[in-house]
């Protein structure tokens, strides 16, 4: 329960200003997330690293519905809980975003 | 009111049995399962292929969690049962929890058996069993290099595979002189640990482990012959203890396994113990076929339904390790009451032989070759009597030329076993494929089970499929969709983007009912190419939908950078352009400046957020080194220096990189010309090449030098080097309208056969009306770079980084 009270909102940028389909580095106190505003309107953040073994980032998914492509290894992510999907494996941590009045918060 | 059913154990035999019950009785129990292990059923014989990486433990749960809601069960997982009151009938949980039953089962299964030597209770000994051993293995082998394993049966070889996998050294300690002494005679054995040791299996016979060493941490082991071996991680696989303690502690008659009788039925009124935890008829079972046919018995048991009595199973065993082929049954060694056939073809590895007692097959011992080992291991079980038989014909199955896949699936009895595990017959496949209207091996083991434990019998099923459906299988195999997302092929789509007159990707995926609504990164790039392809005049392209090296124009490397290739028209460049491409190198610090294989300088290793501003101070065209498009045109020098050059090699070569630059194509395109036949610029491996000879050039096609070699055919020979550019063009764009995406010329060009493409190219009137729709296709590129540059949008939306912080 304490977790909740010390949770920060930290504002990313504007929601205006996020690209729809194309993700958005960020890089927030020295750790490296990417933001996707996704075609329902939706706005989601992962940490932007690929899962692959191999590493890499995955600002440059192709993103499709609540998923995307890593961009390095085609690794399919979902980007509501991070996970890898089948055959292939792996998971990236995810962040909350909120969008209040056009601006993006990210939670932590 | 509906019985209770309580089920202790939730592990494959005992959900089985709740499997069969519920075909058998969908409603006949309120049924309550308790797993001390924290996740639904899975496929416990897979731990094998996660640990070698195959797979992910996602991938082996066999009913997930909304399988228990929708068959109305309530399961208890990560909860231990601690007692059973036969008297008020009633289990416990550590947790307190009380739940009342009318029937029980026990299926409780075996735990990995602990050699009780000093040391044994060190950090980093695991056994394997369950996927918590499966992922502290994993986890481990990030951290220390050295593995010993224990036991050189069935068990620790998969787990030394998989610690290979894993990057660890792995020592094999075996008290036996050969390994799974129980399965395989010394020759088998034999040649089995030779492969072993190629793949870096590194075997220590006949060791007896007197002692695990280390402080907190294993560091090593000791044997009783006084040696001593290195190792931070010790897998103990020496077989398997059942889980018994519960039954004997609530009085249910126990031995080795809690004792059923042929029902399943312990001693105790209304207690049923199935799975590797009872013993019946004295053996306790490790392997899923005999478990799964005893959970068919105690759920027609449990139902009410009459069934066969439970009289004990044969086992056929596999291993589950790449490279090794090998099947065990029954008796495997001799003696003066049997006879042997054996075939031991040294030379291809294979080794195969069939244990004879009594005119009937008692044992089968299969390496290198198990292709046979359904057709025997049925022999086997039904004791067939072959006196008639001559050796031959024993070893190898009927049929005059030993037959493909497909002859040997005709050639099957109906009663002949496919699925090992699940016990599934030909007949019943076949019935289910018929009576089902099945399409695919998954639907397979859905209605049947066949397929779905180790998995080894699924080429097999998928051969039952293509001979049961036969053409229709055929048909519908050749109409695989282009990616999950659709059923439609390339062709098929294409047809409907014409009829239908579709302009974009989200519209293409709308009409034609994509299941996966955005597509997915195999169809969202092939739609946007065969959009442009059809609507060649003025397609607006779909950037998002561009694998990411053409959406970002710029080639990305493993760890996340990229590469910045300028056009250097056929390998020709200039004393100020070098300078400034060292110049932009050294201003943004590139970590490799190198010659690439299509004659050009790349930079590689650059920042993504620095692309554009290079792009900029270099004020060169891309050269397209990252795109489905013609790449490089590779020259030789020709003529105008080389002494045997009767054309010019360059001029032509820089003409046509100019003229086709920037066009999208199926797959990349590469070209090359050389000014004589010594063909120093490789055309006979490009897509088209040019070889200059006297008085004029011959154009090759279909050329690759890549992963699948391929010299290329001569199309024709040409005079002008305007026929040899009216060529290409016609070339190129028939290329562009009948190839799938990502089907490069090679194969292409065998799939619609030379003589067919010639006789295309070489109609006058088809050449000029590919030219005129590849030419008016032209007009829309622009130069990325320059648009990069200049288009703010672009640059926010692609190329930016955006750092935020906060106090
Ligand atoms: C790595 C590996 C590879 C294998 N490969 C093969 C193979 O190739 N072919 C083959 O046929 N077989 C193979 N096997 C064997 C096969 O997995 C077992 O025979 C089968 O899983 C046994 O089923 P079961 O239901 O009896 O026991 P389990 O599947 O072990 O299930 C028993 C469950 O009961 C739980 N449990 C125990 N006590 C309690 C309690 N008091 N309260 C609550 N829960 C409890 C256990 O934690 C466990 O989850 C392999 C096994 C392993 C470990
Ligand atoms: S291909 Fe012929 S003309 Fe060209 S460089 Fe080689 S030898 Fe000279
Ligand atoms: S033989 Fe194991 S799943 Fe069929």
């Amino acid at each position: 329960m304490m977790m909740k009270e010390t949770m920060v909102r930290i504002k990313l940028t504007d929601f205006d200003s996020l690209p729809v389909g194309a993700g958005q580095a960020v890089t927030v106190n020295g750790e490296n997330i990417v933001l996707f505003r996704i075609y329902n309107g939706e706005v989601k953040a992962v940490e932007n690293r690929s899962p692959h073994r191999k590493g890499g980032t995955l600002a440059d998914a192709l993103v499709s519905g609540k998923f995307i492509y890593c961009p390095v290894y085609d690794l399919k992510i979902s980007l509501e809980d991070g996970k890898v999907q089948a055959p292939d494996t792996g998971e990236v941590k995810t962040f909350k975003v909120e969008v209040i009045e056009n601006e993006v918060y990210l939670q932590i | 009111m509906k019985k209770k059913l309580v089920m202790i154990g939730n592990g494959m035999a005992g959900v089985r049995t709740i499997e069969e019950l519920l075909k058998l009785q969908p409603d006949g129990y309120e049924i309550t399962i308790f797993g001390n292990e924290p996740h639904p059923n899975y496929n416990r014989i897979m731990l094998s292929t996660v640990l070698q990486g195959d797979k992910s433990i996602d991938d082996i749960i066999m009913n997930d969690w909304d399988w228990y809601k929708s068959n109305d069960i309530q399961l208890f997982a990560g909860e231990e049962v601690v007692e059973i009151d036969k008297e008020k009938k009633q289990v416990i949980s550590e947790q307190g929890r009380k739940v009342d039953y009318d029937e029980l089962i026990i299926a409780t299964g075996s735990s990995s058996f602990i050699l009780p030597v000093p040391g044994s209770d060190k950090k980093g000994v695991v056994g394997f069993r369950d996927i918590h051993d499966c992922e502290m293995m994993i986890k481990d082998s990030r951290k220390y290099k050295k593995a010993a394993v224990i036991g050189g049966g069935l068990l620790g070889l998969e787990a030394a595979r998989g610690l290979l996998n894993l990057g660890m050294e792995v020592d094999i300690v075996h008290l036996m002189p050969h390994l799974m002494e129980r399965q395989l005679d010394e020759t088998a054995s034999g040649m089995l640990k030779k492969e072993l040791e190629n793949q870096g299996m590194n075997f220590l016979l006949e060791k007896q482990t007197q002692e695990i060493l280390g402080e907190e941490r294993v560091t090593g082991l000791r044997f009783s012959d006084g040696t001593e071996i290195q190792a931070d991680l010790v897998v103990m696989a020496v077989g398997i203890r059942p889980n018994v303690q519960l039954a004997k502690d609530s009085g249910i008659y126990v031995n080795r396994g809690i004792v059923v009788n042929d029902y399943m039925e312990t001693d105790v009124p209304n207690i049923y113990a199935v799975g590797e935890c009872a013993e019946h008829r004295e053996i306790v079972y490790g392997l899923v076929a005999p478990l799964y046919e005893q959970g068919k018995v105690l759920a027609a048991n449990l139902a009410g339904v009459s069934a066969n009595p439970y009289e004990g199973t044969i086992c056929g065993t596999q291993l589950k390790v790449s490279g090794c082929d090998l099947f065990s049954a029954g008796e495997i060694g001799d003696d003066e009451g049997t006879k042997s056939i054996k075939v031991h073809n040294e030379f291809d590895g294979i080794y195969k032989k069939v244990v004879i007692r009594d005119n009937r097959i008692a044992g089968i011992v299969l390496y290198g070759d198990t292709k046979d080992s359904n057709r025997l291991f049925r022999m086997l079980t039904k004791r067939e009597d072959i006196s008639g038989m001559t050796s031959v014909s024993i070893l190898e199955a009927s049929g005059c030329c030993g037959g493909g896949e497909a002859g040997d699936v005709a050639a099957m009895a109906d009663d002949e076993l496919v699925c090992g595990c699940n016990g599934v017959t030909k007949g019943t496949i076949v019935d289910a494929i018929r009576t089902n209207e099945l399409t695919t091996v998954d639907e397979v083991g859905g209605c049947t089970n066949a397929g779905r434990s180790c998995g080894r019998c699924k080429s097999l099923i998928s051969d039952i499929l293509a001979y049961t459906l036969g053409d229709q299988y055929d048909t519908s195999a050749k109409k695989a969709g282009i990616c999950g997302c659709t059923t439609l092929s390339k062709d098929e789509i294409v047809a409907e983007i014409r009829a239908k007159g579709l302009t974009n990707v989200r519209e293409v995926m709308n009409v034609l009912g994509w299941s996966q609504e955005e597509g997915c990164s195999k169809c969202r790039p092939a739609i946007n190419y065969y959009l442009g392809m059809v609507n060649f005049d003025g397609y607006k392209d779909e950037r998002d939908s561009r694998l990411v090296n053409e959406k970002m124009h710029a080639n990305i490397q493993k760890d996340g950078t990229y590469s910045v290739v300028p056009r250097m028209y056929g390998g020709v460049t200039t004393a100020a352009d070098l300078k400034k491409i060292a110049e932009v190198a050294e201003k943004y610090d590139v970590p490799l400046v190198k010659l690439t294989g299509g004659q050009r300088i790349g930079l590689f290793g650059v920042n993504k957020e620095d692309l554009p501003a290079m792009w900029e101070d270099l004020g060169m065209p891309s050269g397209y080194a990252y795109g489905k498009t013609l790449r490089t045109v590779k020259t030789c020098v020709g003529e105008k220096f080389c002494r045997f050059g009767t054309q010019d090699s360059m001029g032509l070569g820089i003409e046509l990189e100019k003229k086709f630059e920037r066009l999208d194509t199926p797959h990349k395109v590469k070209m090359g010309v050389s000014a004589c036949p010594r063909n120093c610029a490789e055309s006979g491996i490009k897509d088209i090449g040019f070889v200059g000879v006297d008085g004029g050039w011959e154009i090759y096609i279909g050329g690759n030098g890549g992963t699948d070699l391929r010299a290329a055919d001569l199309l024709e020979t040409v005079k002008t080097k305007e026929e040899a550019l009216e060529i290409t063009g016609a070339y190129l764009q028939y290329y562009r309208e009948t190839a799938a995406y990502l089907e490069r010329t090679a194969p292409w060009l065998e799939r619609m056969g030379l003589d067919h493409v010639k006789e295309v190219l070489a109609d006058e009137n088809m050449r000029k009306q590919l030219n005129e729709r590849l030419d008016m296709t032209l007009e829309r590129y622009k130069e990325p770079w320059q648009e990069a540059i200049t288009d703010n949008g672009i640059k926010e939306k692609y190329y930016q980084v955006r750092k935020v912080t906060v106090e």
